[in-house]
């Protein structure tokens, strides 16, 4: 840890950290509090552009779950299931193959987490034909929760790969003594490894259940039903009485509603993420 | 859809292909398909440079002591935590040319005389979508240099300073150097996402010519006209393209990185 010695600093040289710590606040942050400020606007208010709305309402908030023909609570409920799932089936996934590679040598070892690793390198564009495909084959197409397959392909490589690096430092006394007491590899990994691995989970936990939360590419070609779509195709397609009018103020409030718990999630976590986000970048 | 037809190399190289097209007579880089790649790499690299330049000062000033850090630096991780969609319509919202926020704040201070369609005139679009993916992605790069710069050794900056070295010949010589493994990764897995991009683009400027990224082209031949095989083929191209532009990449820091050694 490495941080300068501030005293020694000349009386400028502080004002100045101060002005750009400022400055980098208010760029981060205004455009939410604009954006939470639209949407308790309606009417003529919309075309003020004062950070304080002169008649708050919430009415953009109730309109977001009256209005039949955009569900948006349904919208929030696949979203919630789809990203719960991805954790769920990247963790267990992640675990297990965690495990195999980090923990037990066999040949190609290597190239298999090179092989996993590059995957992640893949634009997700490039396998929307074939992906289109198996997902009509297995009778996918057009529920949200057949998004959760092409999903796994961008929260899997990071997963595994945080995992088996994390795995890889545990002592390997704790596996040879769980052998010795007679344990199987599935009991070596959910009762003597995982425990340990709690750090690593939460944060590959997280970064997989914000990037499924996210996801537009997949949802917006694989899932047409308008009962069945996921939240950010759906903010996308929010419309107005006519196509002329965009309802702002609805868009902003669905906006706000959806980043809320995120932002909650990722102040509440922060060192955790950034542990995660960083685990293959320092170390790797 | 009819029987499918093997047709060889004839969506990339045929009568309508990819390259060498002859209905493009103004070029190749004048058709949709020169004009996305263009597209693609400008926006990377313009905005993956000036994502490290800002992550970089950014993380330099969280890496000093000074009241209200945890604050700021909980405020910086906002953007990160915004999904692309929402953020796309935010500010897609805030530089409205008619209402938006932006113009009328540049207004404000006489920078502009008339109101700018940022999203919507060609000579802007582009800028812009960099702009709001620049605003979106320097937290994500300030973090990386962050943990990077909290792992430097603070002798050697105990020793520089003893010795009177200017803090900038310090950053040159001592913390870039040092941080450079941590950066170049940091760079390349954002060059990688910022060659793919595609939400923030169909969302901010609804794809239009001025703006389409390769990754937009794919899903407008596939999805939008129907042309699975044309749309197969600019992916397997965009697909080839990235894979190039990694091994370049990956070359470079190599090359880099033992230069040191």
């Amino acid at each position: 840890m490495n941080t300068a010695v501030v005293s020694s600093r000349p009386r400028w040289g502080r004002i100045a950290i101060y002005l750009l710590a400022a400055l980098v606040t208010l760029v981060s942050v205004f455009p939410f509090f604009y954006a939470i400020s639209t949407s308790l606007k309606t009417g003529a208010d919309l075309f003020s552009t004062s950070l304080v709305p002169a008649s708050p309402t919430l009415r953009n908030y109730v309109e977001l779950f009256t209005v039949a023909e955009q569900p948006f609570g349904r919208h929030i409920i696949n979203s919630i299931l789809v990203s719960v799932s991805v954790v769920a089936l990247s963790i267990f996934l992640g675990v297990t193959a965690a495990y195999a590679l980090g923990r037990i040598s066999f040949k190609g070892r290597g190239l298999l987490l090179g092989t996993i690793l590059s995957v992640s390198m893949f634009p997700q564009v490039a396998v929307l034909a074939g992906m289109f495909e198996m997902i009509r084959a297995l009778g996918l197409y057009n529920r949200s929760l057949g998004l959760v397959l092409p999903y796994l392909i961008f929260t899997l490589p990071f997963t595994v790969w945080v995992l088996t690096t994390f795995m890889k430092q545990l002592p390997k006394e704790l596996e040879e003594a769980a052998i010795m007491d007679g344990c199987g590899p599935a009991r070596i990994i959910w009762e003597v490894f995982m425990p340990l691995l709690w750090p690593a989970l939460v944060s590959t936990g997280l970064l997989a259940f914000i990037a499924a939360w996210n996801e537009f590419l997949f949802a917006l070609t694989f899932v047409i039903d308008n009962n069945e779509r996921t939240v950010p195709v759906s903010i996308s397609l929010i419309s107005g009485a006519s196509k002329y009018e965009i309802p702002w103020g609805k868009i902003m409030a669905a906006s706000v509603l959806v980043t809320l718990p995120l932002i909650g999630l990722v102040l509440a976590f922060q060192k955790k993420i950034v542990s995660g986000l960083t685990a293959g970048a320092v170390k790797g | 859809m009819g029987a499918a037809q093997f047709v060889g190399w004839t969506n990339y190289v045929g009568e309508y292909g990819l390259f060498a097209n002859p209905h493009n007579t103004e070029g190749f880089w004048a058709g949709d398909w020169g004009i996305s790649i263009r597209n693609t790499f400008q926006f990377a690299l313009v905005s993956v440079l000036l994502e490290t330049l800002f992550g970089l000062g950014v993380a330099m000033l969280l890496n000093q002591q000074f009241k209200g850090r945890t604050l700021v630096r909980a405020a910086v991780l906002v953007p990160w935590a915004i999904p692309t969609i929402v953020s796309a319509k935010m500010w897609g919202w805030m530089l409205h040319d008619q209402f938006g926020v932006v113009n009328a704040i540049l207004q404000g201070w006489g920078l502009i005389d008339a109101k700018i369609a940022w999203t919507a005139e060609p000579a802007w679009a582009l800028w812009t979508v960099v702009a709001v993916d620049v605003w979106k992605t320097t937290p994500f790069m300030a973090l990386l240099i962050l943990a990077a710069l909290q792992t430097l050794p603070s002798d050697c900056y105990e020793a520089a300073k003893v010795d009177g070295v200017h803090p900038l010949r310090v950053f040159w010589k001592v913390t870039l150097p040092l941080i450079r493994p941590a950066l170049l990764v940091a760079v390349i897995f954002r060059l990688l996402d910022a060659l793919r991009v595609f939400d923030l683009i169909y969302v901010l400027t609804s794809n239009n010519n001025s703006t389409m990224s390769m990754s937009g082209f794919v899903r407008r031949e596939m999805v939008d006209n129907g042309y699975m095989g044309y749309g197969s083929a600019a992916s397997t191209a965009l697909f080839l393209i990235i894979g190039a532009a990694t091994i370049v990449c990956m070359r470079l820091s190599r090359m880099k990185l033992s230069e040191d050694a």
